[in-house]
């Protein structure tokens, strides 16, 4: 969702492990600057700002949500999508598990679900179900019950990051 | 009631879904996520107002802002459109009237986003407000002003339905009882916001939705009717849908709105709803008032049961009438009752339109039904779980409404709760607080009568074999993330005896695949599944008799398994799955394409009384569950501790995907019983946002054991019914018999959410310092 309004700037950051730089106008969202000017639709809108975690990304390795950050605020940070995640044409680990699991149904959640479990895995290499389920609060989901999700990121601990 | 298996390769085995890798990797594009460059942003203004006259719209300004492309009203589409052929009473913008809040009015198609915005706050609305409703008692008061000229009273249709003599069941029985209940209206919320994408090709005169629904022929139908189009120049395509859960069972007016500014504009339009726009289109669970009355034996045997339900159905008709029929229709076939009889009224009010939802009509019922059960169970100093075996039905059979029954696996659900939560040595056993409760529920597993009765299939199926050996299945049935897609490669990699990963599924583009009804009333693994085992079964025939020929043997004697055919008892190489499609592909003249199709027969399509139909379904699924909660008496919340749900799904096709859809339906319940609700304010949404509309989190969401009894049901594919709405509704009755075994409190309105616990428990104080002062007194 472009604006006519603002003018672009150019801001350099790092996007799933590459330079990247972004020519942006400073009011526009981390989420739609994914969506729409880079291609990266595996971060999904699922709200109307700050209310359900499916835009989830990393920045600097912490769980974030791209509808609530300005692109401009990356400048000099280290962004990763779902689409950074696993090797290109390979499922990570935890990717693997979702997918093996059933920790996806209609799978709207669930790069987000996939990102905020990669951020709690990085920071807590042996989570129990109680920090899982505390990680992934903001992260709604109507498909599962969150069972087969809490099964799938149990199933990915230990599994290299 | 459990068969033992065959032994079955692919179905029968848990089984990732095989477009679940796009799911994970991101790489699943959704319908906002599909590319449209240069395509025009299309946003729509909402009626402020509840009820009101619309005596002009001055668009003047909007048209004449620059980058906009077109701007459509009313006056752009005088079709009606709806779901139903008896009730299409809907248009895509309003015409001449606004009926709700949140009512589509005006449309308009521009550069961007803000520039629809900008356009959209140019335009003047010019109406008379006139007096609106809001509650169904309200509607339906004598001198209100109707909603739709041709439904007096409000309302949109009464049912009576009289089944057996209830009024000797009630005079036979030991205890008899009646009971008030109400449930709030609540939303579906899937996660993925409405969207549609609409291609118009002005040379061609030809028009390409990709749309987030369950029912892409539906859509078909609609848009061709709204945009006088014929139906060759739409083609309906049904790229990954975020969740549905009934919301997308019917065709939406922004799909409809889309598909005309495109034309308007001559081009692309893209139409991405928030969350807000969202909640409005809505079609939700109807706000329910249920009263009920059961009859019972000392045995608890029952003996009759009186049951009467109002619907508030918002302002369209909608799934309305479907919805006030099942209510009364899925009284049927879960027990054994003698005599049911059944008044049900649909009301129209100044709110967004309701319609189905998981569980379609019979989830409030339930909720009424099940607790007013478990009150009876404990007055006769009953346990709960022996009253629901006292009476169990006897399959196969046939219901009073004609609702034939021909496997039921109730009992062993029964038995594997008992058992797995440790109902005996554990109810009323849990301490202070704590408590055990259980209900039992049912679904259909699919419609036995189609919406649109053409004379076709059920289901149409069209498997493909070309040159290079893949196994090309097109289906327009709709996976919606169910599994549906999963189901069908697995059945027809069984029949044929391939590996899974040798069917690839093509669904749900008119174009290319075959009409389907849609995803909806569990339908698809039982109609579909069966379909494709038909074409399966088609297709492996033609290669049996190409192998005969090739082996120089009759075709009764080719033996074939895992893509290898050979001579029976004969241990020579044989022939490889590549070289018997080489000669089935010679033999045939080329590529070779089988149909397969499924039709539920007459005898199925249920009673011959006005609306028998609904609720007929060629197989019912049946679930028990139990639910453990605490209840916190100084804040009023419920915590729901655990679940351990069984359901009877004929036969798990795909064992993981079953566990997912039962987990997920009983969870859904779970929302509805603890904190949904849809709140309005003078017809204006309160609930409109994921914050305000609070479904629950994983941190307040519990571990749910699941299990899965096999019926074997005769008419479903491989015996499997459906598995993804009958363990709901038992969810609500379980919870508040939990909370009645926790706290000895009877709560008869839903949610319960801590203020109504909280009143509930306050009520209960005073009544007992009422009592102990009048004792005190006397």
């Amino acid at each position: 969702m472009q604006d006519t309004q603002g003018t672009p700037e150019v801001r350099v950051f790092r996007l799933n492990g590459r330079p990247h730089a972004a020519l942006v106008a400073d009011h526009v969202l981390l989420l739609d600057y994914l969506r729409e000017q880079a291609g990266l639709t595996g971060t999904k809108r699922g709200c109307d700002g700050g209310e359900c975690g499916a835009c989830t990304v990393l920045i600097d390795g912490r769980p974030r949500l791209a509808c609530l950050t300005r692109a401009q605020e990356c400048a000099g940070h280290d962004v990763e999508t779902i689409e950074g995640i696993g090797a290109p044409g390979r499922m990570s680990a935890l990717q693997r598990a979702f997918h093996e699991r059933l920790g996806t149904q209609c799978g709207y959640c669930t790069p987000g679900m996939v990102m905020a479990a990669e951020a709690l895995l990085r920071r807590d290499p042996d989570p129990d179900e109680a920090a899982i389920r505390a990680a992934l609060g903001g992260n709604l989901c109507r498909c599962t019950g969150y069972v087969k999700i809490i099964e799938a990121v149990h199933d990915a601990v230990g599994t290299p990051r | 009631m459990t068969h033992i298996r065959p032994a079955h390769d692919v179905v029968g085995r848990p089984t990732p879904l095989i477009d679940g890798i796009e799911k994970v990797t991101g790489q699943a594009h959704y319908t906002a996520d599909l590319p449209a460059a240069g395509a025009l942003v299309g946003r729509i203004l909402r009626s402020p107002f509840a009820h009101a006259r619309i005596r002009a719209i001055d668009t003047e300004a909007a048209r004449a802002l620059p980058g906009v492309h077109a701007v459509i009203t009313g006056e752009d589409c005088d079709q009606t459109y709806g779901v139903l052929p008896i009730a299409m009473n809907e248009y895509p913008l309003a015409r001449g009237r606004v009926r709700y809040c949140g009512e589509p009015v005006v449309a308009v198609a521009a550069v961007d986003e803000a520039t629809a915005a900008a356009a959209l706050r140019l335009i003047r609305l010019d109406v008379e407000e006139l007096p609106a409703y809001f509650t169904a008692a309200e509607a339906r008061t004598p001198d209100a002003v109707l909603l739709h000229d041709d439904k007096p009273g409000n309302v949109e249709r009464a049912v009576h339905h009289r089944f057996g003599d209830v009024e000797a069941g009630f005079a036979a029985a030991d205890l008899v009882r009646e009971q008030v209940f109400r449930c709030a209206e609540i939303a579906h919320a899937q996660m993925e916001l409405n969207a549609a994408l609409v291609s118009y090709d002005h040379d061609r005169d030809q028009l390409t939705i990709w749309s987030t629904t369950q029912v892409p022929y539906y859509v078909h139908l609609m848009l061709a009717r709204c945009l006088g189009m014929d139906m060759s120049r739409i083609r309906v395509i049904k790229p990954f849908v975020g969740g549905g859960f009934g919301a997308r069972v019917e065709v939406l007016n922004f799909e409809i709105i889309t598909a005309l500014l495109a034309r308007a504009a001559g081009g692309t339009v893209r139409m991405v709803l928030s969350r807000e726009g969202t909640f409005l289109t809505h079609r939700g669970r109807p706000e329910t008032e249920i009263r009920l009355k059961l009859g019972m034996m000392r045995s608890g045997r029952l003996t009759a049961c009186a049951c009467e339900v109002i619907q508030r159905g918002g302002a369209y008709a909608g799934y309305g009438i479907v919805t006030i029929l099942y209510a009364g229709a899925l009284l049927h076939g879960l027990y054994d009752i003698p005599a049911i009889t059944y008044d049900g009224w649909r009301v129209y009010a100044n709110l967004p339109p309701c319609g189905a939802m998981r569980g379609h009509g019979t989830v409030d019922v339930r909720f009424a039904f099940e607790s007013l059960l478990d009150s009876m169970a404990t007055e006769a100093g009953l346990d709960p779980i022996a009253v629901r075996r006292a009476n169990l039905l006897a399959a196969p059979t046939e219901t009073a409404n004609g609702l034939r029954v021909e496997s039921y696996g109730l009992g062993e659900c029964l038995d594997w709760v008992e058992q797995a939560s440790g109902w005996r040595e554990r109810r009323g056993r849990l301490g202070a607080a704590r408590g055990l409760g259980m209900a039992c529920s049912h679904y259909v597993s699919g419609a036995a009568k189609p919406i649109h009765w053409t004379g076709e299939p059920h289901a149409v199926v069209h498997l493909r074999l070309d040159f290079d050996g893949g196994l090309t299945l097109l289906t327009g049935a709709a996976d919606i993330g169910q599994g549906s897609s999963t189901v069908m490669a697995q059945a027809a990699a069984e029949v044929l005896g391939v590996h899974l990963d040798r069917v690839r599924v093509v669904a749900a583009d008119s174009m290319l695949t075959p009409k389907d009804n849609g995803s909806y009333s569990s339908r698809v693994t039982f109609m579909v599944g069966n379909a494709t085992i038909d074409a399966a079964r088609a297709l492996r025939e033609r290669l049996l008799a190409a192998a005969a020929e090739k082996l120089g043997v009759a075709v009764t004697e080719v033996e074939d398994s895992h893509e290898h055919f050979r001579r029976a008892g004969d241990n020579a190489a044989g022939l490889s799955f590549a070289e018997v499609t080489q000669a089935a592909l010679a033999r045939e003249g080329g590529a070779i394409t089988v149909k397969g199709t499924f039709s539920c027969p007459l005898e199925f399509q249920g009673g011959k009384h006005r609306g028998g139909a609904v609720g007929a379904a060629m197989g019912f699924s049946y679930a028990a569950q139990a639910v453990e909660v605490s209840v916190d008496e100084d804040t009023g919340m419920v915590a729901v501790e655990k679940i351990w749900v069984a359901q009877d799904c004929g036969f798990a096709i795909n064992p993981l995907a079953v566990e997912g859809q039962m987990q997920g339906a009983v969870w859904m319940g779970m929302g509805q019983a603890i904190g949904e609700e849809t709140r309005y304010e003078n017809g204006l949404a309160m609930h409109a946002s994921l914050l305000d509309y609070r479904m629950p989190t994983s941190v307040e969401s519990p571990p749910i054991d699941v299990h899965i009894v096999e019926s074997r049901d005769p008419n479903g594919p491989f015996g499997a019914k459906e598995a993804s709405e009958g363990a709901l509704a038992g969810f609500l009755p379980a919870l508040i018999n939990a909370i009645a075994d926790a706290v000895g409190l009877r709560l008869d309105t839903l949610p319960a959410t801590p203020d109504r616990v909280l009143e509930a428990l306050a009520k209960r104080q005073r009544a007992a310092r009422l009592a102990r002062a009048m004792q005190e007194r006397a």
